[in-house]
Parts: C-alpha cells; sequence; structure tokens
C-alpha cells in the first residue's frame, strides 16, 4: 500500500491561501481532485500552477457549473472513491 | 486509522472553528491516540495569549488550550509562512510550537494515518 | 475496504453534505463499507429531520435519512455540536426542559470518541467540508 495522500480541494479562486497549501504539502505521488467549487482551478487560465501532479476533476461539479475547457482528466463519483482506495490518506482543504 | 493530525485554519472566537479543532485533538488524546495540530492561516492567532472574551459571551479557548499538554498533546506545528505574513514570532505565543515550512508540511502529512482539516 | 465519513458542513450553506451522500452512494455502490458517517460541526444539520424542501429541490437530510435505512448504516451525530446548533432527540430535550425534537430516526447523538473509534477501525477516513 502506498503512503501517498490524496488532496480534495473543494474551494475556488477566492481562496489561493488554500491552493498554495496544497501545493506546498503535496509530495511525489500524491495526487489532487478537484471537486464542488475547487474545479475552477482547472480552468486553462490556472494550468501553469500545477506542477508536480496534474489534477483531476469531479465530472458532476465541472459540468454543474459550465466549465469546459478543463485542463486535467475528469473522473466520475466511483472514481473519486477509487482515488480515496488508492492513496493512503485524503486531506481535504476546505 | 489511529494517529491523526488535526488541521485547523480558523481565528478563534469569529467562529467555532477552532474550538470544535481543540476538541477534536483532545478527543483523540482522551482515547490515547497519537495526535498533532497542525496551525494555518489565521489558526495561528489562537496563540496569543491574553484571551479575555467575556465581554463577547464565550468561554475562553485558552484553558482548553491549556489542558492539551495535561493530555500529552505537546506536537503543535504552525506555518511559518502563515505567522511571517501576520507579523507574529513563535516567542510571542501562548504554547511551545514547532513552524514548518513546505518540506516540513510535506513530511507531517506523511507523518499521520488520518489528517483531518476540522 | 471500511470507510468513516466525516460531514462538517450544513447542507444548504455547502454542497459538501450533498457531495459526501454521492460519495457514499458510490462506495456502497463498488462493495466497499461504511464503518460509519460522523456529523461535526455544521454538518449536525444534515441530521435535521425538519429542514423542509420544495416538490422540485432536493432534502438532503431526507436523503441521508433513505441511505441510513437503506443499507442500515451507523449514523453518528456529534452532541455537543448538534444541541447548540438545535439538532436534538427527545432525550436532550426533556434535559433542557424544552419541546421537540428534530433529529433523524436511525441517527444517534453521541460524542468525538465514536469518531475516533470508528477511525481506528476503518481503512480510509475522508472528510467532507469544514474549514473557514
Amino acid at each position: 500500500m502506498s503512503e501517498s495522500t490524496l488532496h480534495i480541494l473543494n474551494r475556488g479562486p477566492n481562496q489561493p491561501e488554500l491552493l498554495q497549501h496544497l501545493l506546498d504539502a503535496l509530495s511525489e505521488g500524491d495526487e489532487i481532485i478537484l471537486i464542488e467549487d475547487g474545479i475552477y482551478w482547472a480552468s486553462e487560465h490556472f494550468a501553469g500552477r500545477f506542477q508536480l501532479a496534474q489534477p483531476l476533476i469531479l465530472g458532476a461539479d465541472a459540468q454543474a457549473r459550465g466549465l469546459t475547457n478543463l485542463c486535467g482528466e475528469t473522473v466520475d463519483d466511483a472514481g473519486f472513491v477509487d482515488l480515496c482506495v488508492k492513496h493512503r490518506r485524503s486531506v481535504s482543504w476546505c | 486509522m489511529n494517529s491523526f493530525l488535526i488541521i485547523s485554519r480558523c481565528a478563534p472566537y469569529g467562529s467555532a472553528a477552532a474550538r470544535e479543532a481543540l476538541e477534536l485533538a483532545l478527543a483523540c488524546a482522551l482515547f490515547d491516540r497519537e495526535v498533532a495540530i497542525l496551525l494555518l492561516d489565521d489558526a495561528v492567532y489562537q496563540l496569543l495569549p491574553d484571551h479575555n472574551p467575556s465581554a463577547i459571551g464565550q468561554k475562553n479557548l485558552a484553558a482548553m488550550q491549556q489542558s492539551l499538554p495535561l493530555y500529552d498533546v505537546d506536537k503543535i506545528f504552525i506555518c511559518q509562512s502563515s505567522l511571517e505574513t501576520r507579523g507574529l514570532v513563535t516567542e510571542a505565543l501562548a504554547l511551545p510550537v514547532t513552524p514548518v515550512d513546505s518540506q516540513g508540511l510535506k513530511a507531517l502529512m506523511r507523518g499521520y494515518e488520518a489528517v483531518i482539516n476540522v | 475496504m471500511k470507510f468513516t465519513l466525516l460531514i462538517q458542513s450544513a447542507p444548504i450553506d455547502s454542497q459538501s453534505s450533498a457531495t459526501a451522500l454521492r460519495f457514499a452512494r458510490a462506495l456502497l455502490s463498488k462493495g466497499h463499507e461504511i464503518e460509519r458517517l460522523f456529523f461535526y460541526r455544521s454538518g449536525v444539520q444534515s441530521a435535521n429531520r425538519l429542514a423542509l424542501a420544495p416538490q422540485d429541490e432536493t432534502n438532503l437530510p431526507a436523503d441521508w435519512q433513505q441511505l441510513i435505512s437503506e443499507f442500515e448504516l451507523d449514523a453518528v451525530v456529534c452532541i455537543a455540536a448538534a444541541i447548540r446548533r438545535g439538532v436534538v432527540n427527545a432525550t436532550e430535550t426533556a434535559r433542557y426542559g424544552v419541546e421537540g425534537d428534530n433529529l433523524l430516526e436511525n441517527a444517534e447523538l453521541s460524542g468525538l470518541g465514536q469518531l475516533v473509534a470508528a477511525c481506528a477501525a476503518s481503512d480510509r477516513v475522508v472528510t467532507f467540508g469544514g474549514g473557514a
């Protein structure tokens, strides 16, 4: 079992310090999933922020918000569960 | 999952967030689990000394903080950049803390089985 | 795997409780187990039976009730957080000498020790909501 972490971000550009903490806390092998208002970070405009790990995006939340041209792969709810299984722990940056 | 990192990001008294984070940390300790606290952003203000919330009708958070060492909760980590952007230094705080930078933050994440941002 | 889900934000004021419910359904569909649902902070409002919704809107406490009953889940609502926010059962209202109760059926008011114990018995702990 890997010692990696899934970072879950549910807030958008209104709280840039949250993304910064997440990025500071990210280790190699970790993954990021953007959910709820966090999906706005997947806009092309913010693509440069994610060096170590390209975020995954909860599809239902992107679809709800009409965000297209996403930088990153979408996952469904089952995929979100799989990510939590894959990583030793999750951290919700909220 | 038997070791806990409790993260708090909120200042005291403006909401219940700070108190409820401390309560969870104390509950972990009471049930003999390894627990550490990480203070980020405005949560660093929780450790300013000389709280006096009587005029706003709240219980003093300091009393709960002082019980942390009694339950052997002595690992209190604080975000170095959060301190600096607020013009604070560790020496001015009410409890001994360990400042962490980005490297420290990565290590902290990996050191605990459950990381809960309260 | 066994999951503990920690829900810390209220319905309506945050999407997190709804996200948690969808996640719970998805993990059960995949054959995983829920060791415990634990409602803390404003998340206790997810267990308020008296939250009502117009016909064309989702009623999240009712949906949580449905999930808990359907899968016979262990749902604990933090008593300290709940009573302060007006989510109460008959035992607590009697204790405080007031009328009424609104806790979801099949949910239990209890302490944070239940969260700690659930985490000890779980492979994964996922938090929804909380923070500022």
